[in-house]
């Protein structure tokens, strides 16, 4: 039987830069890789990326595979299901990590079914059970009502996808060493079916959510896209930025795009105001990585209070001018 | 346009969490009194999306379940909606399936209907929230594969597909017959009509056993599961909320902004 060995990670480059969630990645296979006493490897695909490889190696990574091709939002998924999945069969790693994200999630499950072996997306906590040596992989489940951890025995590599911000990443450290190989795997043009026609990315103006310190989020409280002019100003004043739940989406009040939680973002600014908001878990899902967290709602027994460090009883709409004034005159002194 | 659809029954989602409550001995969950279980919400819009491609394209809609008893329940929610057909899938066999064997499963039965232009599954199952079975499903068939799905229609080449993603969004256009898993931006899925749901209940659902669609029992159930369940928990919620108040609520939400700046969280 083939010898399954190393840790290999699928990493994704995103506008030039290492993401966010590969940079994840790399903090938790450098930890399974030390516990397992394996290598710690990296794919990148993608074109002039010799650099990036070299930060992948400072971030923790043995080796670094270069496949020359085009980047992840350019190009049919089916391109890197078959891509990966023979750099796989070449490398036999006996984990793979990939991020739980637009690619992750159409790679994995793909991959697990051509290498016949098991996959478990949207992983949260990865670690190496110390008798067994098995994999302990956690992940949320009924939307994050509760957690569960599960193992394999038998299937190699297993497959794992992480959610982002589910670990702190991986810091550069410059002076440490690597290998980095170009590769190549034959993808044969039968395996791309269809065509990917265009990829349109709507552009949200000002802070990322992600990338934001402070959030004002409005769920179906708010009650139509005044309440949300509210929310705007309150995120300006604060230097932050604003999101919402899946009901002001579905309401068409706001755009998807800003939906947070299971289905959508992840989100971990340092405050996070949630305003109109009951506290689903599938929503808490994306946001209770938060450093604080405050409520404000009309009913003192939403659920939402249970998930704050503060809380406000009463109607946003006295609540959030007042809330403006307030923190107007407190950041000018 | 023939159009499979796959819909699985969960535990309703939307229960409030202080009824969600798990048997850590048996690693399950025990089902809250008063609720019964669903469709999984993203399979009635998988439906639902069926139902258009079938009003714009004729055809007829076949839906599908995996599942124990009650099971049939899913199915006639589907015909009350407006699905043509559907058959259960059950037998003794099939239990404690993992995502692997659950696709095998509904990919005999899939090959067993045999005509069909398109197979719809939810983008994730409300319940293990694998996202799985789709892709799956889609492997085993070696038929192309769109995921997380918004919107769907024919065209001369095949099927134009729009996909969602973090940012925006995606168009495909793949072959069929096609998998596409759907996702909630599809919008509402439509409430069962009141002929609809007299109708269904009228409806003998068949049972398909293993041997029905030719599925080899060493592939499905508990012992043939790729992994295991070792452990199921609630997490501690570890919040403790200090409450505000005022006179008001603008002076409460005063307040909160002293307590914040004093805090120095802004
Ligand atoms: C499978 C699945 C996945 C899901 N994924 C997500 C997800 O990723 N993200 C997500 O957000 N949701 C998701 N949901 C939906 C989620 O379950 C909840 O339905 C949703 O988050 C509720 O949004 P909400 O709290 O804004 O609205 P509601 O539940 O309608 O709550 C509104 C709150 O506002 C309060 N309120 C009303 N008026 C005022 C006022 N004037 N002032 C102050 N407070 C007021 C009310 O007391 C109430 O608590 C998912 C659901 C399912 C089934
Ligand atoms: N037992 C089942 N019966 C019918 N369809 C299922 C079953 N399990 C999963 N599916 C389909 O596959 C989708 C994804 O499920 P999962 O991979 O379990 O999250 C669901 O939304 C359903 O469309």
């Amino acid at each position: 039987m083939a010898e399954y060995n190393g840790i290999l990670i699928c990493g994704e480059v995103v506008d030039g830069k290492i993401a966010a969630i590969t940079r994840e990645l790399l903090s938790v296979g450098r930890k399974l890789g030390n516990s397992l006493g394996q290598p710690l490897k990296a794919l990148l695909i993608g074109k002039n990326i010799e650099e990036e490889a070299k930060e992948v190696i400072a971030l923790g990574a043995d080796k670094v595979y270069i496949i020359d091709g085009p980047t992840f939002a350019n190009s049919h998924p089916d391109l890197y299901v078959a891509m990966i999945t023979g750099a796989c069969d070449q490398l036999l790693p006996s984990i793979v990590l990939l991020g739980q994200t637009d690619i992750g999630r159409d790679i994995a499950p793909r991959l697990a079914a051509r290498l016949k072996t098991t996959a478990a997306m949207d992983c949260v906590d990865l670690v190496i059970d110390s008798e067994s040596k098995l994999l302990l992989q956690t992940r949320p489940v009924y939307g994050g009502n509760a957690l569960a951890v599960w193992a394999s025995e038998s299937c190699q590599p297993q497959i794992i996808t992480m959610r982002p911000r589910s670990v702190a990443p991986a810091e550069p450290d410059t002076s440490r060493k690597g290998q980095i190989e170009s590769f190549t795997v034959e993808v044969k043009d039968s395996s791309i079916k269809g065509k990917l026609v265009e990829t349109v990315k709507e552009e949200v103006a000002g802070i990322k959510l992600e990338d934001a310190k402070v959030i004002i989020s409005g769920g179906g409280g708010i009650g139509g896209t005044e309440g949300f002019e509210m929310l705007q100003e309150l995120a300006h004043v604060l230097g932050g930025t604003v999101g919402v739940t899946r009901v002001p989406c579905d309401e068409g009040w706001m755009p998807m795009t800003l939906e947070i939680g299971q289905t959508g973002r992840i989100v971990g600014p340092d405050l996070y105001i949630a305003v109109g908001i009951s506290g689903a878990v599938q929503h808490m899902a994306g946001c209770s990585g938060s450093k604080h967290i405050v409520a404000i709602n009309k009913d003192p027994d939403a659920h939402i209070f249970k998930e704050a460090d503060f809380g406000l009883v009463g109607d946003y709409k006295q609540a959030i001018p007042a809330l403006i004034e307030k923190c107007k005159a407190l950041l000018a002194t | 346009m023939n159009i499979i659809v796959c819909v699985k029954q969960v535990l309703d989602p939307d229960i409030p969490p202080a009824k969600f409550k798990v048997n850590s001995e048996a690693k399950q969950v025990v089902p809250p009194e008063g609720i019964p279980p669903v469709i999984n919400p993203y399979d009635a819009q998988a439906v639902e999306l069926a139902l258009r491609l079938k009003e714009r394209n004729g055809g007829k809609i076949t839906v599908l379940t995996a599942g124990g008893d009650g099971a049939e329940k899913v199915v006639k929610h589907a015909i009350s909606m407006g699905a043509d057909d559907g058959f259960v899938l059950n037998d003794a066999a099939f239990e404690g399936s993992d995502s692997f064997g659950a696709a095998y499963i509904l990919t005999k039965a899939i090959q067993k209907i045999g005509e069909y232009d398109l197979v719809l599954c939810g983008r994730q199952a409300a319940d293990w929230d694998e996202g799985l079975v789709g892709s799956i499903i889609a492997e085993n068939l070696s038929s192309s594969l769109v995921i997380l799905a918004e919107d769907a229609e024919l065209v001369e080449e095949g099927l134009k597909v729009k996909r969602v993603t973090l940012d925006g969004y995606q168009v495909f256009v793949v072959p069929t017959p096609a998998v596409v898993t759907v996702s909630n931006e599809v919008g509402q899925a439509r409430l069962p009509s009141g002929l609809g749901i007299i109708s269904a209940a009228r409806r003998q659902i068949p049972v398909w056993k293993a041997a029905d669609i030719d599925v080899d029992p060493a592939q499905v159930g508990a012992a043939a599961a790729r992994r295991k369940l070792l452990k199921l928990f609630i997490p501690a919620r570890e919040r403790k909320c200090e409450l505000v108040e005022g006179e008001t609520t603008a002076e409460a939400a005063a307040k909160l902004a002293e307590k914040l700046r004093e805090a120095r969280i802004i």
